[in-house]
């Protein structure tokens, strides 16, 4: 059996030493009326079988349209040395680091992960990763409740859908009022943000690029915020924070990302990894995994897992989350990336983007009836309102192989006809023609 | 070893991509941007010997016997791995099948989620799987959302979870983090009597969260009579998925009347634990369960067709972004192509005779607290040995010294100096042999020669770590000085 080294000898030699007569024997205590009904899995294959099989399996899914689509997720380019280092067994085939001692790639890896995402966001302290940026939302939200001890989240309209509502599903039992501004025109609401913050609120919860591409300045929005002894929740696009204003100088209490934009392929929705960084007051109400650095008996600089006071398996009940495994892996792919890039290399891959959507928004804008629907300064993507339904362009476009964007109408009632275009580095000018030209001959 | 920023020098030239025609400031106004990042600057070499170093102080799999208790550190097969990396599967967006008219461009996609999903059925004897959650805990969490949207929609008023107390920290952990009271339970004789059950289980109690084999590695012999008594105050029985690679083709969870399950595909269906995730968490249900599940949920049409539906009234909503790490799930629908039903009850069935094996050759040298037959772990004590003064950390500490990575130590709780060993089914009989006689000679030093074990290890990149000096400076980002 592929995997399973015992040889049948071997399997009675093993038995003998247990007193067993058969693997068999080992089961006894399952009782009969508890055995399986039915097992009607199929039958093994082939590694060469197996493969043959799921890549057909792939072949079905169409790999070669060209793509506007962001919506919080980016087709940046990965350096081929990415998958190289992050496949080395020793760090993939390697678990939680609870041994320090045999586990210092992983921790000083962790540790520097911790110190890049720290600067990015410019805040003080990031944990390890959590599952992605929609679980991140769900944890500072509680960090925030429970520093605070107040029940009430303020959440900007304009933050991503896809992550307001797996909020909505996560507090549901849990005692939590959400109040939802509207935004403005694509732009985040940040007077009726500032009028709803009471003495009640835990939390207002942001984004910057905004759902619609719109960039932002919260300092004032946040100072009025914690005037009221409430906290600051940022949510980001990382590659963009390379230029843009941090949400450490905004004054934010807590900033999240999603990482998949830096080293993670899009791989249908996952595994990507959630980052959270926060201030110095809020360290010990953050969930997950910290590596610390110490000291060896010898003096010799090493990495541990630190806080763990936080943590499930030494809190239980009482632990500020419930997180065990992270998305370590990808944290580790984001690191590299990241080393791989630069500071120049970053900040050509977020100018060049910003460039290419900037040319897109020029060329789409150009066609009679299209208009810009984000009224502001904007990074790698916009929104545009069409002449028609953007949920049929889309469908036409797709049948030419391009597609065009994401149709805001999904999650914004009335929208129907604004477009969400997102460009990377990967976007060539060319390509933009095309879809400047195909999307004039349909409208 | 210096860390990228210590390394870093500055205008060194990396993986740039071509330089831009303009400046960000002709896009954004200044008072919009940031100063520099603070990335280090390095070239491709250094940042590829850097990470190769690094990797070369871990120990994983690969390269070591790792028998991490309740972890499952089984081989990962390696084409799984190009299986996730084939462009087909890689570079498809998530949002593609929630287009109009795009359905068609991610079929294959679609048709791995679905087949992905039957087969964990078939599996655990579940109504219904869901493959969104992305861990272990996040199926928890996932599972007890799905409880309390069972009680909310029955008008049932219920506040308590119960957790025995040998149960993973992640399981009260979950509990209370979706809102519930937790309410131990106390094992006896290493498992859940109904009498200790009944002295807890009331009408206030929403579920019971229970492993099976439970972290001691032993079957719960009263499973029946417990499934009967939670069932009978209308509570839901969850199935902690974190042992399963002990029970396939052998005991099918759906069968015995567990009512939500999780299954950790990265220890039980050879996707790899990546340093710490990513993993997969997917969840089973049974059939009164079901509506509730997370959207969206892969169906297909009467032509063969797939599509997503999100048209799930009762469902909790949204608990991922999309469909889960498909990357991973990917992994564990190519494991069990490759096994199938026969293969996965042959892996368990090897894990169980070693972990048996093991217990055996090892109960003269340490002390073995439930020394019977056990599951795909078993736990160990060294208190015979602490008595000289060699504590758990020190025998997992030793063991770093001859090459294999240490049990889980200190866990289950109720376990003094625990060893929760965990063979899995991959290792051959040498390597689970000298690990055996490594874990003898320990003992046998423990004796002669205790301090030598207390300065172990001495053969790592570095020796016992301060970790109380780590949680007193809190040095956790390179500019903390």
């Amino acid at each position: 059996m592929p995997y399973v080294p015992h040889s049948p000898e071997e399997i009675r030699e093993m038995l003998d030493v247990i007193g067993a007569n058969s693997v068999e024997d080992l089961f006894a205590e399952i009782p009969a009326e508890l055995r399986p009904k039915s097992f009607d899995l199929p039958k093994g294959k082939s590694e060469m079988a197996v493969l043959e099989m799921l890549g057909k399996m792939a072949a079905k899914n169409t790999t070669d349209l060209t793509s506007f689509l962001g919506a919080g997720f980016y087709d940046h380019f990965i350096p081929t040395a990415v998958d190289a280092l992050s496949s080395r067994s020793e760090f993939y085939t390697a678990y939680t680091p609870y041994q320090p001692e045999s586990s210092q790639g992983t921790l000083q890896a962790i540790f520097e992960y911790q110190t890049a995402m720290a600067r990015l966001m410019g805040m003080d302290y990031a944990n390890a990763s959590v599952y992605d940026c929609g679980s991140a939302l769900y944890e500072a939200t509680l960090m925030a409740v429970r520093k605070t001890r107040r029940k009430k989240i303020i959440v900007s309209e304009a933050l991503n859908p896809i992550y307001r509502v797996m909020l909505d599903s996560y507090t549901t039992n849990l005692n939590i009022e959400l109040v939802t501004v509207p935004h403005n025109h694509g732009l985040t609401n940040v007077k009726s943000i500032t009028a709803a913050v009471d003495k009640d609120t835990a939390a207002v919860i942001v984004q910057n690029p905004n759902f619609f591409g719109s960039v932002n300045d919260f300092t004032e929005m946040f100072e009025k915020v914690h005037e009221h002894k409430a906290l600051a929740i940022m949510s980001t696009y990382p590659v963009m924070q390379a230029v843009l204003k941090t949400p450490g100088q905004m004054g934010a209490d807590i900033a999240i990302a999603d990482g998949q934009s830096i080293g993670q392929p899009l791989s249908f929705g996952g595994p990507y990894l959630g980052i959270m960084t926060c201030t110095k007051a809020l360290v010990r109400q953050m969930p997950g995994r910290i590596a610390g650095r110490t000291e060896d008996e010898d003096g010799k600089t090493g990495y541990v897992l630190t806080i763990q006071a936080r943590e499930q398996h030494i809190r239980r009940q009482k632990a500020t989350s419930n997180i065990c495994s992270n998305q370590a892996l990808c944290a580790l792919r984001t690191l590299i990336h990241l080393c791989l890039l630069g500071e120049e290399g970053l900040r050509r891959t977020a100018t060049l983007s910003v460039e290419r959507a900037h040319y897109a928004a020029e060329r789409l804008t150009a066609i009679d009836g299209v208009e810009m629907f984000t009224k502001s300064p904007f990074g790698n993507e916009f929104a545009v309102t069409l002449p028609v339904n953007a949920f049929e362009v889309i469908d036409k476009l797709t049948e030419r192989g391009i597609i065009p964007g994401f149709p805001v109408g999904r999650y914004y009632e009335g929208m129907e006809n604004v477009l969400l275009v997102a460009c990377t580095e990967k976007t060539t000018e060319e390509q933009i023609g095309i879809f400047a030209e195909i999307l004039r001959g349909t409208i | 070893m210096k860390t990228v920023f210590e390394k870093s020098v500055p205008g060194r030239e990396g993986c740039w991509p071509e330089e831009p025609k303009s400046k960000i400031e002709d896009f954004i106004p200044a008072d919009l941007l940031r100063e520099e990042a603070g990335m280090p600057s390095l070239s491709e070499l250094d940042v590829v010997r850097h990470f190769t170093r690094l990797s070369q102080k871990n120990f994983g799999v690969d390269s070591n016997f790792y028998p991490l208790g309740s972890c499952t550190m089984k081989y990962n097969p390696k084409f799984t791995e190009q299986v996730a990396a084939m462009p087909g599967f890689a570079k498809l967006h998530p949002v593609i099948p929630q287009l109009k008219g795009a359905g068609h461009h991610c079929q294959g996609a679609l048709e791995v989620i679905h087949e992905t999903e039957s087969m964990l059925c078939e599996l655990t004897g579940m109504a219904a799987f869901t493959m969104h959650p992305m861990a272990g805990a996040h199926g928890e969490l996932t599972g007890v959302m799905l409880m309390a949207a069972y009680h909310r929609d029955k008008g049932n008023k219920k506040t308590k979870i119960v957790c025995p107390d040998s149960a993973h920290g992640t399981n009260p952990a979950s509990a209370a983090v979706a809102g519930y009271d937790v309410v131990s339970v106390e094992s006896k004789d290493g498992i859940i009597t109904p009498e200790a059950l009944a002295e807890v289980l009331d009408d206030d109690v929403a579920g019971v969260m229970m492993t099976c084999p439970n972290t001691l590695g032993l079957f719960e012999t009263h499973l029946q009579e417990l499934v009967e008594m939670i069932h009978e105050k209308d509570a839901l029985l969850y199935y902690d998925g974190a042992n399963m690679n002990a029970i396939m083709g052998k005991l099918r969870v759906g069968d015995a009347g567990f009512d939500i399950v999780h299954l950790n595909l990265h220890k039980t269906l050879g996707t790899p634990h990546g340093g710490g995730g990513p993993g997969s968490g997917p969840v089973g249900v049974s059939e009164r369960v079901k509506p509730f599940l997370p959207i969206s949920r892969v169906e297909k049409f009467e032509d063969g067709q797939y599509y997503l539906s999100y048209d799930e009234p009762k469902s909790i909503g949204y608990v991922a972004p999309f469909y889960g790490n498909f990357g991973v799930y990917l992994k564990a629908y190519a494991y069990m192509l490759r096994l199938g039903g026969e293969g996965l009850t042959r892996a368990t069935e090897g894990a169980v005779l070693s972990a048996n094996y093991m217990r055996k050759r090892l109960e003269n040298h340490y002390e073995i607290p439930y020394n019977r037959i056990c599951m795909h772990e078993f736990v160990a004590s060294a208190v015979e040995q602490a008595k000289n003064g060699v504590r758990a950390l020190d025998v997992a500490k030793a063991l770093l010294d001859k090459g294999h990575h240490a049990p889980t130590i200190y866990f289950p709780l109720i376990v003094k100096e625990c060893l929760m060993i965990e063979p899995t089914e991959t290792e051959n009989k040498e390597t689970i042999d000298r690990f055996i006689d490594d874990l003898i000679e320990i003992a046998e030093m423990a004796e002669k020669n205790p301090e030598a074990l207390q300065a172990a290890p001495l053969t790592t990149s570095v020796k016992r770590l301060d970790e109380t000096k780590a949680a007193r400076s809190m040095v956790i980002t390179d500019d903390i000085k």
